[in-house]
């Protein structure tokens, strides 16, 4: 069966692309630049296509990182693997993003991977080896995360070296490792999720409460 | 595609899809040259109720979850596929960032699979061009008269393709805010415009004389903040002294103010710019008390007023369609993949490169 699988995440400061036929990784880039996700990627997914002598036509599948991360970029990630799946006709897999975080961890395990979550916060998951998380994905403060004194790999790791100590790479997720998970777990089984984001977060919004008074209010409220 | 209308048929106009994710609607239009063939919709208004105000966060993630399946209804709506498409169109600015940025990163998804040009598109231009499907080819050139909850604006439009120039705008609050603030102080739902519509049908306008902000300043811009906070007094006053407060009155007196002012610097910026013309969009434009004050004032001076339909007046995805529509009738170069979201794009760009 001939396969074209098309992997890319927006969950981090990375905008990453990948392109994989099955047996490996044919075509790759990535730019880091956490405030134009909506301007890097759908150019990247281009550029990698037209690196591997590829059409959009020729993809027989999509695999996207649904996150945990920050809201605007991540859904720019979804957005685009709907739309590419949903008009080319092929199936778009989600995927944690920590899970490729860890694929790329250059640990044995047992380990921790950790992304950004803005807010002081983390995204994190526990991993037994880089291939099998052992806990659901959760955010905390850094502190708030039971590392014990295992090695925590990824973003959120590096950023909080002060609190994990024991802090390794990879810097950035990669869809290149996110395609070989893809890849991996079609042929052989393991969690492939719909393409829809996970924010583990309820927006921000308050109920208001009573109009206020003007009478009493300062004049800069008038 | 660019054979000349009335020597070809219909079939040969362009296809163009319109995507509008700028606010809490989320909009999918298909039209074929200026017929209107789909006009699909999600909203999270709802959602945003109990906020008293439109939560950006809110209507992104709502976004995302309603863009394929409104994609689909239009489609199915339309009776075409995604492949008969011959051009996207989608509101590139102004809105909420988070917002935009769904129904940029759908509309470039979907140009690269399909490998069908872009045009990200202003989403007040877009206000404009949709009058098109309805009442024809717009006057060159007209005034456009655009109000809405995030816009009041005045524009002298020559070539809504082309060029638009800003004549006016809101210093503050826009229009459709004082409704929302207003109506929240009566004790009405959000969003405020229909409830306040309908409350004043009951009162008497005259009731109390409400301040009409920057009326006679010499400018075309406007100003709300201070007749929202004029209503609050007012209302406090009258609890404060035990009196009732007469919600039709009220409304009808505040709905009075913001239709009054507007339609007089509309009606200035016509006879200003010897257009006679007047085209009203944006959300506000379906307010009876609007409509009618326009059709007086602009009858007095001559002026002939075109409003779309309420449906086209509010957020949708139809008004993207038509101005992609026109803008490939124009022959306007097509937006490039790296086209960004932009919160505050000012009415000047009509196209994004």
């Amino acid at each position: 069966m001939v396969v074209l699988l098309l992997a890319f995440d927006t969950a981090t400061p990375a905008v990453t692309v990948a392109l994989h036929d099955g047996d490996s990784v044919v075509a790759e880039a990535s730019t880091v630049d956490a405030r134009r996700h909506g301007e890097l990627l759908v150019p990247g997914i281009h550029d990698v296509l037209g690196r591997a002598g590829a059409r959009p036509a020729d993809l027989t599948g999509i695999a996207v990182g649904v996150g945990p991360g920050p809201y605007t970029g991540l859904r720019v990630g979804l957005a685009t693997a709907q739309a590419l799946g949903g008009t080319l006709g092929i199936p778009a897999y989600g995927l944690f993003t920590l899970d490729a975080v860890a694929c790329d961890a250059d640990l044995p395990g047992p380990f921790l991977a950790a992304t950004d979550a803005r807010r002081k916060e983390v995204f994190w998951a526990r991993y037994d080896t880089p291939l099998a998380r052992s806990t659901d994905v959760a955010v905390n403060l850094p502190a708030d995360v039971p590392a014990g004194d295992l090695p925590v790999a990824g973003p959120g790791a590096l950023m909080y070296a002060d609190v994990f100590g024991d802090v390794h790479g990879p810097a950035h997720p990669s869809a290149a490792a996110l395609a070989r998970l893809a890849v991996r777990r079609l042929a052989e089984g393991g969690e492939l999720l719909p393409p829809h984001p996970v924010y583990l977060r309820r927006p921000d919004a308050r109920v208001p409460g009573k109009p206020k008074k003007v009478r009493t209010a300062r004049m800069s409220d008038t | 595609m660019t054979a000349m209308r009335g020597e070809t048929d219909v079939a040969d106009e362009p296809l163009v899809l319109g995507i509008e994710t700028s606010c809490d609607e989320t909009g999918v239009g298909i039209v074929r040259g200026t017929t209107l063939l789909a006009d699909a919709i999600a909203s999270s208004v709802e959602e945003h109720a109990r906020f008293g105000g439109v939560v950006p966060e809110v209507a992104s993630r709502a976004h995302l979850e309603a863009m394929t399946p409104t994609i689909e209804r239009a489609l199915s709506t339309a009776g075409v596929k995604l492949p008969d498409v011959d051009a996207i169109a989608v509101t590139a600015g102004p809105g909420l960032a988070g917002a935009l940025l769904v129904g940029v990163a759908s509309a470039k998804a979907y140009a690269l699979a399909l490998d069908k040009p872009l045009y990200g598109v202003n989403h007040l231009a877009a206000h404009v061009a949709v009058d098109q499907l309805e009442h024809g080819p717009l006057p060159k050139p007209c005034v456009a008269l655009l109000v809405s909850g995030g816009h009041s604006s005045l524009l002298l439009v020559p070539d809504v393709a082309a060029e638009v120039r800003p004549l006016g705008a809101t210093v503050d609050d826009a229009a459709g805010e004082a409704y929302d603030k207003v109506a929240r102080l009566l004790g009405l739902p959000f969003p405020g415009g229909p409830p306040i519509d309908r409350a004043a049908r009951e009162g008497d306008p005259g009731y109390v004389r409400f301040p009409r902000g920057k009326y006679d300043d010499g400018t075309l811009d406007f100003s709300f903040a201070g007749l929202k906070t004029a209503v609050a007094r007012w209302i406090e006053d009258r609890e404060r002294a035990g009196e009732p407060v007469p919600v039709p009155d009220v409304a009808a007196a505040f709905q009075e103010a913001v239709a009054d002012v507007l339609v007089h610097k509309a009606v200035r910026a016509c006879l200003d710019n010897g257009v006679d013309h007047l085209l009203i969009g944006g959300g506000v434009a379906a307010n009876s008390r609007l409509r009618a004050l326009a059709k007086e004032g602009s009858v007095r001076h001559g002026i002939r007023v075109r409003v779309p339909r309420p449906g086209l007046c509010t957020d949708n995805g139809a008004m993207v369609a038509a101005l992609g529509s026109e803008l490939v009738a124009s022959g306007a170069t097509p937006s490039k993949l790296d086209l960004p979201a932009d919160s505050s794009l000012p009415i000047t760009e009509i196209l994004l490169p």
